[in-house]
């Protein structure tokens, strides 16, 4: 029968395993992250859709007729402020300053919410102008590429509020200072791809 | 691979890492939010203006100085507000992101590069035609 | 047009949407026996677990398991239960295309038979493959990198409910509506609103739906485990090698299938709201869907093939007795496959006209595809050259594989010249090169992983004479099911025909048929293999946990591991750690165990699943309401779980004491040291 000190020095530690527990490092940032890249593939492909279809007006309304800058640049600015009041609420939880924390987040949220709510009054708007998701491939791809932003920031509005319960019942724990941080990334990325919205779709779709 | 000596080193750290909360994610600045949110205002307000102004000649023009800008701007999201860096991660999140940007530059410049060619050959008519087709 | 927006052919019911009892096919006699069947085997299967009250520990130990070890062998089961559906549409297809010539008709008409190749195509790739292949996995990597488990446990349970959801889905199609009848790609606009207006397509798409989530996330969890929870000292280049390719299978997985998800968002699109990305009319393209979709489909080829290219590496290595030759190549070679496979995609569509410098492009990037897979052949021989080769089954396999993977690559660099394939696009020729290649690489592959970590699984070996059997079978029949089919393809023949008006062609279609009887008894010997090896398990028995004198950590646990597979952490020093611990005089430890930190057991992830098949099921019928209801359901129990912070345990010390007590009573008993 071997014995765990055979061809060691005594005291050594031993060549092949560790004796004392062995925690692994958190992978939750970096599967968050990985999580994004494949969000980010997504957004490509309906880029790609809109790109390739986007000119395709079936003899109906194009970008020019249709949109209304000002309001996309009102759009702009509320989500580029909640990216900035999300950052506080960071600064904040790293001088662990739970009220302080929730506060920026309820700020962060209402502005998303006025996002989402001006993005569905233009879209309600269109519709009633006949100019739908089904009026022609540029407008499906429209629809679809702008929709599907306000989706993720509609859910992670839900997260936010669901993520605020958490930090009231829990505080600032570990677990819960990791989920901050993934939803940190989740909201800059969404701001990340409404640049290329509000570029891609918007200004040069506006463009004759 | 430096990667895997700072593994090694991560390695080593991992009783430490289990108390740091975060293990490597670097800190946020005041500073830094707002620098990057003002260069982000500036960067936004630009191409509206250049737009909406009509300020260039050509659509061609103004298309590619607003994707330029654009770009510029979400790179100053990436170091400012997602903290983008070489380190974070033992390197791994910066090889995610260069790896998703080439294949995001793979699947837009060859998407439209084949449609391109496809409308072309396969269409009945020429592209521009295409918005007026029913 | 669609439902939402034009007056439907039949008013909504309100609940049942367009669910009719007239959906279930009771006239046809082939699915009428199926149901009979698949109902009678149902009720025996839930009466002898109601009977052996088996309940409880299926619940408590397997359907609630995080342990990566059981959702890997999970997998496996539902892979090798798809295997017999998939098969069975096989067949039928081969005894169809055998007789169906001039008047003979044949038994299946064309509105059967296009649902049977649709569902063959997708049940195969979806339902068999990728769960073989993302079983093999789960159950072996963090074991080979001294990990406890995945980096995500929960989610990795999440995802196979997923995928098992998935399957349900398409197979509650046999019974429940119809399947789609487009093929395993659902092209527009056949598949889209005008032209498929049943249920067919829209079970397709939202079985690939709720199955590709699961795959993403099992991605995500597979390289967040890799990069994170390697054991001390195991640097990139001390991997094993079957880790390096799950690594690169796994970033292929998070990118490629977001393309899948969308593509298929956007014809449920068309087909559900009327939006216009793949219609005729409006502006769309089909075109696109085509160009989206393979640029999902190739790197899937790719995600199915390269794990079994890290098992044949491992098999090669330990059945030579030498470590693997050109590791390093090896790696270079994997990565750099893994990203030209997002160089090559419009090989698919050569023919669908992009014109001579887009298709020389494409053309030429498939060539150079093949080099590092040919890189990685050389290696394989040269890692035998000269080693003590042990010719056991997953040996065998692998030798079979070697020979008929390379004809299948070599007609595949064939249809890589656009002038070639414009000849033998979407003929029968096509059709014999991908299944060369997914039969003799991915399916011996899987057989040669399952036959060799069986032991490690189950604590014992698989019987050898059944297995013998199982691989002549296959091998056999492999070859007279499709080398006629190369045949057929060049002189002429398209896919997806059945029925034929030139009697000349019949005899190679009955070869054919011949072929796949043969592969049908393969399976069988298979089966048979299974259950003699239960049966005769004792004198089967892996004693010491090392079966085949193996070379990487998985080895060194016993068969099967604990729950915890390392009482204590290893720490690495070479490649072939296991390999370099028993070279080096490496003493078991026996004493001085701690308690060990272990994530919980949960239901949450079966009943998120259970209720996105809800969702799913809801969707296709237009079953509006529920579908709305489950799925607020579904994000009310998300949230729920999201507010359960005790997701973790220790296991005490006296147990672990226990647990390895036993097995070095065990390994005394057997002789062992």
């Amino acid at each position: 029968m071997s014995d765990m000190t055979a061809n060691q020095a005594a005291g050594a530690a031993p060549r092949f395993y560790l004796t004392e527990e062995h925690h692994p490092q958190n992978g939750t940032l970096l599967g968050f992250w990985l999580y994004l890249m494949s969000d980010c593939l997504v957004f490509a492909a309906l880029f790609a859709v809109y790109g390739v279809l986007g000119r395709n007006y079936a003899a109906g309304p194009t970008g020019a007729d249709l949109f209304d800058l000002p309001l996309v640049a009102v759009n702009t600015s509320l989500l580029l402020l909640s990216s900035i009041t999300y950052g506080f609420a960071m600064l904040e939880m790293q001088r662990s300053r739970l009220r302080a924390v929730i506060v920026w987040l309820a700020i962060t949220g209402l502005l998303g919410a006025g996002f989402i709510g001006l993005e569905l009054y233009e879209f309600n708007h269109l519709i009633h102008e006949g100019a739908g998701p089904q009026r022609s491939a540029f407008l499906s791809s429209f629809f679809t590429l702008v929709g599907t932003h306000g989706l993720h920031v509609s859910f992670g509005i839900v997260w936010l509020i669901t993520l605020m319960a958490q930090l009231g019942k829990h505080g600032l724990t570990p677990p819960n200072k990791r989920r901050l941080m993934c939803l940190s990334m989740f909201w800059h990325f969404l701001d990340v791809v409404w640049i290329g919205v509000f570029t891609f779709v918007y200004l040069m779709g506006a463009l004759p | 691979m430096s990667s895997a000596h700072v593994e090694a080193h991560q390695s080593h750290h991992d009783h430490h890492d289990h108390h740091d909360e975060g293990g490597g994610a670097p800190h946020s600045t005041l500073k830094g939010y707002l620098t990057g949110f003002v260069l982000a205002v500036i960067l936004t307000a630009i191409p509206f203006w250049l737009v909406m102004g009509k300020v260039f000649g050509t659509s061609a023009t103004t298309a590619i100085v607003i994707l330029a800008i654009g770009v510029v701007q979400i790179v100053v999201h990436m170091i400012y507000f997602l903290h983008m860096n070489g380190k974070a991660e033992g390197g791994w999140t910066m090889l995610a992101l260069l790896f998703t940007l080439v294949l995001v530059v793979i699947t837009l410049s060859g998407s439209l590069w084949v449609m391109y060619h496809l409308n072309h050959n396969m269409m009945p008519t020429e592209m521009h035609d295409m918005r007026n087709m029913p | 047009m669609s439902p939402l927006t034009a007056g439907a052919a039949a008013p909504n019911d309100p609940i049942f949407g367009r669910l009719t009892w007239e959906a279930i096919p009771l006239h046809e006699p082939i699915l009428l026996w199926t149901f009979i069947g698949v109902g009678l085997g149902s009720v025996a299967i839930l009466a002898a677990m109601t009977y052996l009250r088996l309940w409880g520990h299926f619940w408590r130990d397997w359907v609630t398991s995080i342990d990566h070890k059981k959702i890997g062998i999970m997998y496996i089961v539902l892979g090798l239960v798809m295997l017999l559906r998939g098969f069975s549409d096989a067949l039928m297809m081969r005894a169809q295309q055998a007789v169906a010539f001039g008047a003979e008709g044949g038994f299946l008409p064309p509105h059967h038979y296009d649902q049977i190749f649709t569902a063959h195509g997708v049940i195969m790739i979806f339902f068999v493959a990728m769960p073989l292949v993302t079983g093999l996995m789960n159950f072996v990597v963090p074991l080979q990198i001294g990990a406890r488990d995945v980096a995500f446990p929960f989610l990795n349970n999440f995802s196979f409910w997923m995928t098992t959801f998935g399957a349900g889905l398409t197979m509650a199609s046999l019974f429940v509506g119809e399947f789609a009848r487009t093929g395993w790609l659902a092209y527009p606009p056949l598949s889209g609103i005008a032209f498929s207006p049943d249920v067919g397509v829209d079970y397709y798409i939202w079985s690939l739906q709720i199955a590709g989530v699961g795959t993403l996330l099992s991605g995500v969890n597979l390289i967040a485990t890799i990069v994170k929870m390697r054991a001390p000292g195991m640097t990139l280049m001390k991997m094993p090698i079957f880790t390096w390719t799950a690594l690169c299978t796994n970033v292929l997985i998070v990118a490629a299938f977001p393309v899948l998800t969308a593509v298929l968002a956007l014809l449920s699109l068309d087909r559900t709201v009327g939006t216009n990305f793949f219609t005729n009319d409006l502006g769309g393209n089909a075109m696109m869907y085509v160009n989206l979709i393979w640029i999902w489909g190739h790197p899937e080829v790719y995600i199915l093939v390269l794990p079994v290219f890290g098992v044949f590496s491992e098999v090669v290595s330990t059945f030579s007795g030498k470590r693997l030759f050109g590791y390093a190549s090896m790696v270079y070679a994997t990565v750099v496959i893994t990203i030209l496979s997002y160089l090559v995609w419009l090989h698919h569509f050569f023919t669908m006209g992009s014109g001579a410098s887009v298709n020389s492009f494409f053309g030429i990037t498939t060539m150079i595809i093949s080099i590092p897979t040919g890189a990685k052949i050389f290696n394989w021989l040269f890692t035998m050259y000269r080693g003590r080769i042990r010719y056991e089954l997953p040996m065998l396999w692998t030798i079979g594989f070697m020979i008929t993977f390379v004809i299948g690559g070599m007609t595949g660099v064939l249809l890589a010249v656009p002038p070639a394939d414009f000849v033998l696009h979407n003929s029968l020729f096509l059709i014999a090169h991908f299944h060369n290649v997914i039969i003799g690489g991915v399916l011996f592959g899987l057989l040669a992983g399952i036959t060799y970590w069986f032991p490690k699984a189950f604590g014992f070996k698989l019987d050898r004479f059944w297995g013998l059997c199982s691989f002549w079978f296959w091998v056999i029949g492999f070859y007279f099911a499709f080398m006629p089919l190369y045949v057929l393809g060049l002189m002429g023949v398209t896919r997806r025909m059945s029925h034929f008006d030139d009697p000349s062609l019949q005899i190679w279609f009955q070869i054919a048929a011949f072929g796949a009887v043969l592969i049908a008894l393969g399976i069988a010997c298979f089966i048979i293999q299974i259950v003699v090896s239960v049966v005769r398990r004792k004198s089967l028995r892996d004693t010491n946990g090392d079966p085949w004198n193996g070379r990487t950590l998985e080895w060194s646990t016993s068969s099967p591991p604990p729950a915890y597979n390392f009482a204590f952490t290893p720490v690495i020093h070479d490649n072939d750690a296991w390999h370099d611990m028993k070279a080096n005089q490496y003493a078991r430890p026996t004493s001085g165990f701690i308690p060990i930190h272990m994530p919980k057991n949960t239901g949450a992830g079966f009943i998120i699943a259970a209720l996105s098949a809800v969702v799913g099921f809801a969707l296709i019928w237009h079953m509006w309401w529920v579908a709305a209801a489950a799925f607020a359901t579904m994000l009310v129990a998300i949230i729920v779980h999201t507010f359960n912070y005790k997701r973790d345990f220790h296991i005490p010390a006296d147990e672990v004491v226990r647990t390895e007590g036993e097995r070095t009573r065990l390994l005394l008993a057997a002789g062992h040291v």
